[in-house]
């Protein structure tokens, strides 16, 4: 069975499209990413799927229910943490936890053992106001929230966002021991390296999924040969390179710049020699796998 | 020549020591990362750079001004934008530029040539016009920098100015970083991409109040025997035994 | 139930752990009473008044004519017994009665004095004191029209007397109207800033994708302030009796029942609010500007609504706390029973009900 199914979805805010023509599935106990810049229309799906909003058009299912007909049901059975850091911030993480637990009718010691090892990060700040916590505690503990009734699908929207990364990489961790457990985890994120996390990701822009797949494959799928260049001045390298006509596209990446040519009779020979020519220092060019972020602007160029 | 140099710079609350002691210069149109966890004490050490915070010992020089002492010339030489940075957003984009050259001292004769000069340079002309709210979250951060240094600052201070952006706009934003640092401007910028430490001339990293690390990110590879700066600031953010703010 | 009273419990904590909340939910209540115990300087026009007139002689109906003429007083009726004057006050439809005394004329031609007595309703001490002063000055035109074209010369002397209010003090009308504001305030501003608060922050999004049923979250938010304007009613009460001394003529139960009735009013109002709200501020906003000025301007607190022009007039039906200061002032200082506030009663019932009926239709289980 499906865990999350969802069809021909769409959504607009006045003359906004915010969702046009949105379908997945997700199979159960997978991560699933949904990774695409602020704007483009995550939080609306996450809505719809949580049952917060109803789609203009389409339909979708969560866990087998209905998101329109059977939303009772769907919010009985799926853990939900938005965006924002939604926790009582002047109450204590042991009050939040209590709360939490009580609204979806169970106790923290029911279900102790799903979120023992997350809780167990936070456990030492059990007196310590929500208020007073770093943005990775307090993400911890919505997430402990969002477990604490043992959902069968997890719902994360942005939790990486506004957080450090050594915090963003711990809660990977997390994820990953929750798909152990059985638990389906639809997760959103803006960072394109979080990506790789997941067992598969739609990339999403402006409101359309530009590709649905497992990362791996969507990285395969990148037709043209990836080179990183870097030389001594980048910005006068990026300005050069991008002067060149058999340059397709050029793109700062931090230590190097992603360069794809035109076509393959123009070689990367002749781009050294290019380069050289403009008086260049320290020049090296090596072939590089390219990144989701790679494939991310390729595909988004594309539509 | 130096435009940063802090020595010794230490600021406690109470107890507790957001910044411990640290000691750096960053020289002109360098490209300057400041890499922490949260909590690690970058932002106390920025608001004590661009002299918003007093600090409790040790000396800091911004743009050859004491940080202490002459805070107003320093503000007078420095730009600042962050994620939260406001644009006034029910304002159109020619008049948030209006307004912040106005607030940074822009003589009033100037006003227009840099207006017009600022939107081309970032291909807003056709936005002249539009409110500030209504553009795309890339653009609005493209324009907020734009703003930022406008007075044409000795140095800017970038709090993570790319959260949230569009892998595309993301590198739109670091071409402009790369053109101001071109013009000599100084960019003293803090980010939680670890890609984008890589484009840094020069990185620190902070742990606990105090600079780990600190020298080009090529260097910091080979030093910590890591791959991508991801790797370094992992290998030195475990290390902290600070956890919450 | 568990849930819901955990979730009061949290309401509780919301309340108290916020210094400024607390401060304004407990000690705003204390300052309004103090403040408003100022008097408020009112102009009245049209006053409606009765004559009780037993002499019926030429220098009467000359007075009855100056007050009709004047511009603050209409001539509303004449009554044939002294025993009619408090049941017109009671049923609130004139302002003054102006009794003459029996050989008005004769007495003036004989002894070259003569009495009239100025009966005012003194539950409103700024209209009351403000009629009183139009008054005299036209029986003493009156006087010196006389003196002039006749050159007779006498003196009428006016006795005011003053029903419910004897000594005239402010207190008497600030009290009632104190009571609906806070009441208000509390109930509907603190409600809906509190769901408001929760739809910012993010935990009401969580709340609905729950098996929580949306009326405990709702019973939930509405418990804590209506116990807190509980104890407000009852620091009012103390406060105005021993304080103010201004005492609780009639019975105290009624007085709780009507404020209760207003409660609801208010608590299904805050509801309302929040429903249609998705911020704090938002909130703030409206239930301040949309429900306390209507309150301040157009219930009768500080603005007679008799002097108001005819559309306020309407819109200050609307209001409910007009009819529960009319209420209040009835039971609190008139002392009257049941039967003269039952109109105020069914009117504040309905309301609420209404209220309660579209909030509840209103909140919503999803975001939009």
């Amino acid at each position: 069975m499906k865990s999350i199914t969802a069809e021909n979805i769409k959504r607009n805010y006045g003359k906004v499209e915010a969702l046009i023509d949105i379908s997945f599935d997700v199979n159960k106990g997978e991560i699933f990413g949904i990774i695409g810049p602020d704007g483009a229309g995550k939080t609306t799906l996450f809505r719809i799927l949580t049952t917060l909003l109803l789609p203009d058009s389409g339909s979708a299912t969560v866990d087998g229910f209905d998101v329109i007909k059977d939303y009772k049901s769907i919010r009985k059975n799926v853990g939900y943490m938005p965006g924002r850091f939604s926790l009582y911030q002047d109450l204590t993480v042991e009050e939040n936890l209590k709360i939490f637990a009580s609204v979806f009718e169970t106790t923290l010691e029911e279900n102790y053992h799903i979120i023992k090892d997350i809780y167990q990060h936070i456990e030492p700040f059990n007196k310590r106001r929500a208020a007073a916590l770093s943005g990775g505690m307090k993400q911890k503990l919505a997430l402990c929230c969002a477990l604490i009734h043992k959902p069968s699908v997890l719902f994360l929207d942005e939790p990486t966002t506004g957080i450090d990364p050594v915090s963003r990489k711990e809660l990977w961790v997390m994820l990953k021991n929750l798909k152990q457990l059985g638990i389906t985890i639809l997760v959103s994120t803006p960072y394109m390296d979080e990506a790789s996390l997941c067992d598969r990701i739609a990339l999403i822009q402006k409101g359309k999924f530009l590709n649905i797949d497992s990362p791996k494959n969507i990285v395969e799928q990148f037709q043209k040969k990836m080179w990183g260049i870097k030389s001594k001045n980048m910005s006068k390298l990026l300005n050069d390179l991008r002067a060149n006509p058999e340059v397709n596209t050029c793109y700062a990446f931090g230590e190097t710049h992603h360069v794809t040519l035109l076509n393959e009779k123009f070689t990367i020979d002749n781009v050294k020699k290019y380069i050289e020519n403009k008086g260049h220092n320290d020049v090296s060019i090596t072939e590089i796998a390219p990144t989701i972020e790679d494939c991310f602007i390729e595909l988004a160029k594309e539509k | 020549m130096k435009v940063i140099s802090a020595n010794n710079l230490t600021k406690t609350f109470g107890d507790f020591i957001a910044v411990d002691n640290i000691s750096f210069d960053v020289s002109k149109g360098e490209i300057f990362g400041f890499l922490g966890a949260n909590g690690a004490g970058k932002t106390t050490a920025i608001k004590m750079l661009c002299g918003l915070s007093k600090p409790t010992s040790g000396k800091g020089f911004v743009a050859g001004f004491d940080v202490e002492k002459e805070s107003e010339q320093v503000k007078k030489n420095i730009g600042y934008m962050s994620q939260k940075f406001a644009l006034y957003e029910d304002l159109k984009v020619w008049e948030n530029i209006r307004l912040y050259a106005g607030i940074y001292g822009v003589p009033e004769k100037e006003i227009s040539s840099k207006t017009d000069l600022l939107l081309e340079s970032i291909g807003f002309q056709k936005e002249k016009n539009t409110l500030v709210k209504s553009l795309p979250l890339g653009w609005k951060q493209k324009l907020a920098f734009s703003v930022s240094i406008i007075h044409e600052p000795k140095i800017v201070f970038l709090d993570e100015p790319t959260g949230g952006v569009d892998p595309l706009a993301r590198r739109k934003f670091w071409e402009l970083i790369y053109q101001a640092a071109d013009k000599g401007i100084t960019v003293f910028v803090t980010t939680h991409y670890m890609d984008e430490a890589e484009y840094c001339n020069r990185v620190t990293i902070m742990v606990d109040g105090k600079i780990e690390a600190l020298d080009t990110p090529q260097n910091l590879k080979t030093e910590f025997n890591q791959n991508s700066m991801d790797g370094v600031f992992h290998q030195l953010a475990r290390k902290s035994i600070r956890k919450a703010d | 139930m568990k849930q819901f009273l955990i979730f009061t419990k949290k309401e509780f904590y919301h309340i108290f752990r916020d210094r400024w909340t607390t401060l304004i939910l407990l000690v705003l209540p204390i300052l309004m009473i103090i403040l408003f115990g100022f008097g408020i300087t009112t102009e009245i026009k049209n006053t409606k008044f009765a004559v009780y007139d037993p002499s019926r002689d030429v220098a009467s109906q000359g007075i009855i004519n100056k007050f009709s003429t004047s511009e603050y007083f209409t001539l509303s009726e004449y009554l044939d017994s002294p025993e009619q004057i408090e049941k017109l006050f009671q049923k609130g439809k004139i302002g003054l009665v102006i009794v003459f005394s029996e050989k008005f004329h004769e007495n003036i031609l004989h002894t070259g004095e003569a009495q009239v007595q100025l009966i005012l309703d003194g539950t409103d001490p700024n209209t009351a004191l403000t009629l009183t002063n139009y008054a005299t000055q036209i029986i003493n035109l009156y006087q010196q029209e006389q003196k002039e074209s006749k050159n007779i010369l006498y003196q009428i002397k006016s006795e005011i007397k003053l029903l419910y209010n004897p000594t005239l003090k402010g207190e008497y009308n600030t009290v009632p109207g104190v009571m609906g504001m806070v009441l208000m305030l509390i109930c509907a501003m603190m409600t809906s800033v509190s769901i408001a608060r929760e739809k910012e922050l993010g935990t009401m999004e969580v709340l609905l994708v729950s098996p929580m049923k949306p009326i405990i979250i709702i019973l939930s938010k509405v418990v804590p302030y209506f116990f807190l304007s509980l104890i407000n009613l009852t620091t009012i009460l103390l406060l105005s009796v021993f304080v103010l001394k201004v005492p609780i003529v009639g019975s105290l139960w009624l007085l709780i029942f009507v404020s209760l009735i207003f409660i609801f009013v208010a608590l299904a109002l805050g509801l309302l609010i929040s429903s249609v709200v998705e911020k704090q501020m938002v909130a703030l906003l409206i239930s301040g500007m949309a429900l306390m000025m209507p309150i301040i301007l157009l219930s009768g607190l500080m603005f007679p609504i008799e002097n108001m022009p005819i559309v306020l007039q309407w819109i200050s039906n609307i209001i409910p706390a007009k009819w529960f200061i009319i209420a209040v002032k009835n039971v609190m200082i008139k002392g009257l029973g049941i039967a003269s506030i039952i109109n105020e009663i069914i009117i504040l019932t309905s309301m609420a009900v209404i209220l309660t009926a579209i909030s509840l239709k209103k909140f919503k289980t999803r975001l939009e």
